[in-house]
């Protein structure tokens, strides 16, 4: 009940079709294009946008959308280890929206470097993570209520030492003194450089997340026996694993990530707004569950997240290039999510059984 | 006129062959068994028949018309109802015995609108009466036994009009007393004109049931066995070789056990019993279902525990907390019902046969923790020659094994790494008897390790062990000498 994968993604033992029987071939083409068919999308909407606007595909833009769908895929990915361990964080929205707040508190009131206030920032997201995981393992909370519940509590947590205000230099604290520290200028540079002033620090950090969690999933150990436990949970804990240090491990993991995402975001907004990241939560579990369709694996996976997202970036960058309101946004989100678990649940279905 | 006709029906899965050209008929009011090894079809014409696949070629005739069903709901409105193996979907945890039974009455649009406690009792409790079993209608469905949920799904199978009756291991998980009885109400049901296709591995089963045999064999039926019928001669065409004599040379095992238990009792209100299982030897626990087996297997692998329990492995103490602990000292266990124990969900990471060999040994086959190397593919390629796994390479799906290979996967699972003592719950659970005599091999020839094997056959302890004990009122007495069926009358006594 507490996850997705439990019920609709793991059917019964299926075989799959087939090299013998006359419309094999035929398959076979089907699921290379199913397999292929958000990167099909993608090269298509690339190509189509181009077509349109020729300025959408010069690299500076490119580089923006990257540096927009950042934050989103580095969450998405923390959301991905959860799904493989058969749970699910909806409290990442709210765990980087409260990084932000931590790590402008940090720096403003407590007059922290960058150098203390990043990692000080992700212990905070760990230690978020570590609570989810104890809820979930020791008190045995089914795990979207667990994290639904946390999102809650820090939504309101992160209000409570500024009395509600949004953090900027200046600030005048609930005692009513002043606060006299001001942003880092090196914290700065994560939001707002790049790296030979061509890739953006934030896009640079994606990348190094993509490829850590991909690695850490897909060829690693622990990755399998993340996703075994996701898979048969008793079969796991009989093999003789530990499936509490398991999903422990990946709340961590996730929770890390998000305050990983809240720090970019502290970084190049330079303050610690109240209203920050209201949509994540929704963007990075689009971007998972999009990621679904990608290479046909109908499974949580890091390297479709990561394309997910993308695929959501450009789609956005480009419709707005091409004058398409910002009320559209969402529509155009959710209308790109439910073709991606249409195409993940249902042709899939019909084709491979 | 038969009541089933099936010509030459076909059906292929990438590049093998499950049913080539199979043809056989079923008559009203006869009970039809159906034997085969691993892979030789069985499953394939029951899916096909119940409407869960599609048939490549070949046609079905059901009363005069041709019966081609999309879907297992179009199956059982021709008349065909099919109770599988797995019973695990038969319900939902939530549903109480008397909903589950009832499940394919509410989707019916001539059923009221709001139904009462009152009212789905009292249906229920005629559909339990019909088939004669005794259930708590209020227990949740998940609370269920594996022999509960059977003896749910046979019940609801039978309380929608049928012309032919399908089963599938119906007594896989079920006790030597509740066979029997499901049996006499089959032959009632037969009696009445129902048509049973009856799926089994149990010999005793089809001898007790059957009044013809037929035999697939690569996908054909091979031969067909009229009452009397020869058993030896139909397992033999099953398996397509001879029988080796059942009852294994028992070994006298001398030396210091491997695993001692003194004073254990399965429940405080219990009878304390010791036991001993020595090197070399292969001890079997046989007992009706629920007796207490897979406690004192998972107690000993630290899946569970005793209300006490002295524990001693190769002389030391053995009080293990974690399954990995027991590991760690060297005990293996393969538990009941593989798919929820042992298997990974098709598609999903692990759920190919060198993952599932390697779970518990990744920490040791690859210390630095990346997955390089083939180390998994290795050790599946030996385990597939040495059990003659049938697979089409160590990548093969798990899922797209047949069921006795499945359980030598497992089998090859706890026997990669050395072990000191394998436990086995139940290692024949859906498995066919040519499979079962490799497996049966595949325990015997090991001398350098302790065997302990759970199983609710009677027969099959008998062809596995060194020595029987029997479980009993949750507590442990030796087997009497004689034959398994010596045995199940001592177990039902």
């Amino acid at each position: 009940m507490t996850s997705i994968n439990d019920e609709t993604l793991s059917p019964a033992p299926r075989v799959t079709k087939t090299e013998g029987d006359p419309a094999g071939w035929l398959g076979n083409v089907n699921a290379t294009l199913r397999s292929g068919a958000v990167f099909i999308l993608l090269a298509a909407l690339l190509l189509g946008f181009t077509a349109a606007e020729p300025a959408f595909a010069n690299l500076g833009n490119l580089m923006s959308i990257l540096q927009a769908v950042a934050v989103v895929a580095i969450l998405g990915a923390g959301v991905t280890v959860t799904l493989a361990v058969g749970g699910f964080d909806l409290s990442i929205g709210a765990i980087a929206a409260s990084s932000v707040m931590a790590a402008s508190y940090a720096m403003i009131v407590w007059g922290l470097n960058a150098f203390a206030t990043v990692p000080l920032v992700l212990a905070f997201g760990a230690l978020i993570g570590l609570v989810n995981a104890l809820l979930i393992v020791k008190l045995r909370v089914p795990d979207l209520l667990a994290t639904l519940s946390m999102m809650f509590l820090l939504s309101g947590l992160q209000l409570i030492p500024t009395a509600g205000r949004s953090i900027s230099s200046g600030l005048i604290l609930p005692d009513g003194t002043t606060a006299t520290g001001a942003y880092d200028p090196y914290f700065l540079l994560i939001g707002r450089s790049s790296l030979f002033g061509i890739v953006p620090i934030s896009v640079v950090l994606m990348a190094l997340v993509a490829v850590t969690l991909y690695v850490l999933t897909e060829r690693t150990r622990i990755g399998r026996l993340l996703f075994a436990t996701g898979g048969n949970e008793v079969a796991t804990r009989l093999a003789g694993a530990s499936t509490t240090h398991l999903k422990t491990l990946a709340y961590v993991i996730s929770g890390t990530l998000a305050s990983l995402g809240g720090i970019v975001i502290a970084a190049r907004v330079g303050r610690g707004d109240v209203s920050s990241g209201g949509s994540l939560l929704m963007d990075a579990v689009a971007g998972a569950l999009i990621g679904f369709a990608v290479l046909g694996k109908r499974r949580p996976n890091v390297l479709g997240t990561i394309v997910g997202a993308v695929f959501v970036g450009v789609l956005l960058n480009g419709l707005t290039m091409l004058n398409a309101p910002y009320y559209t946004q969402d529509f155009v989100k959710g209308a790109v999510l439910v073709g991606a678990l249409a195409l993940t649940y249902g042709l899939g279905r019909s084709t491979s059984s | 006129m038969p009541l089933l006709h099936v010509d030459a029906l076909s059906r292929s899965f990438q590049s093998t062959r499950a049913l080539a050209s199979a043809t056989l008929t079923i008559d009203a009011g006869e009970i039809v068994a159906l034997m085969g090894a691993n892979g030789a079809g069985k499953s394939t014409l029951v899916k096909i028949l119940s409407g869960v696949l599609p048939a490549d070629s070949g046609t079905i005739t059901l009363k005069q018309q041709p019966y081609a069903p999309k879907t297992p709901a179009e199956a059982a409105a021709a008349g065909v109802v099919t109770v599988h193996q797995s019973t695990d979907l038969v319900g939902a945890p939530g549903l109480t015995v008397a909903d589950t039974l009832l499940l394919t009455r509410f989707t019916e649009r001539s059923q009221p609108f709001f139904v009462s406690r009152s009212a789905i009792r009292r249906q229920a409790q005629a559909i339990l009466d019909a088939a004669g079993f005794d259930l708590p209608l209020d227990r949740d469905f998940a609370d269920l036994s594996a022999a509960d949920r059977q003896l749910v799904a046979i019940a609801r199978a039978l309380a929608n009009k049928a012309d032919l009756l399908i089963l599938d291991e119906p007594t896989a998980s079920l006790s030597i007393e509740e066979s029997r009885r499901l049996f006499d109400i089959l032959k009632r049901l037969r009696d009445g004109g129902l048509a049973i296709l009856y799926i089994s591995h149990r010999t005793a089963d089809l001898e007790a049931i059957a009044d013809r045999v037929l035999v697939l064999r690569g996908g054909v039926v091979a031969w067909a066995f009229q009452r009397p019928v020869d058993f030896a001669a139909a397992i033999e065409t099953m398996i397509g070789r001879k029988l080796q004599s059942a009852r294994p040379d028992a070994r006298i095992a001398n030396g210091a056990p491997v695993l001692e238990m003194r004073g254990a009792r399965l429940r405080p209100d219990a009878a304390a019993f010791d036991l001993a299982v020595h090197e070399g030897e292969v001890v079997a626990i046989t007992g009706v279902l629920g007796a207490g087996k897979s406690r004192l297997l998972s107690a000993i692998f630290g899946a569970g525990h005793l209300a006490d329990e002295e524990m001693f492995l190769d002389g030391r103490p053995h009080h293990p907390k974690t399954p990995a602990e027991a590991i760690a000292a060297g005990v293996a266990m393969a538990a009941e019902d593989r798919h929820r124990s042992s298997l990974m969900p098709a598609n999903w990471p692990g759920s190919s046969v060198a993952a599932t060999i390697s779970l518990p040994h990744l920490a040791k086959w690859y210390p630095h923790g990346f997955l390089f190397g083939g180390r998994e593919r290795r050790e599946a390629e030996k385990a597939i020659t040495r059990l003659r796994i049938k697979a089409s390479g160590p990548q093969a799906p798990i899922a797209s094994l047949s069921g006795g290979n499945q359980q030598k996967v497992v089998l090859a699972r706890w026997e990669a790494e050395p072990s000191r003592l394998l436990l086995l719950d139940e290692p024949f659970q859906g498995v066919d008897v040519g499979a079962r005599h490799d497996i049966i091999q595949a325990i015997r020839s090991r001398s350098d390790r302790a065997t302990l094997i759970a199983t609710s056959d009677p027969e099959e302890a008998f062809e596995v062990a060194d020595r029987i004990l029997v479980i009993d009122h949750h507590s442990l007495v030796a087997a009497p000498q004689g034959t398994p069926t010596d045995i199940s009358r001592e177990i039902h006594a």
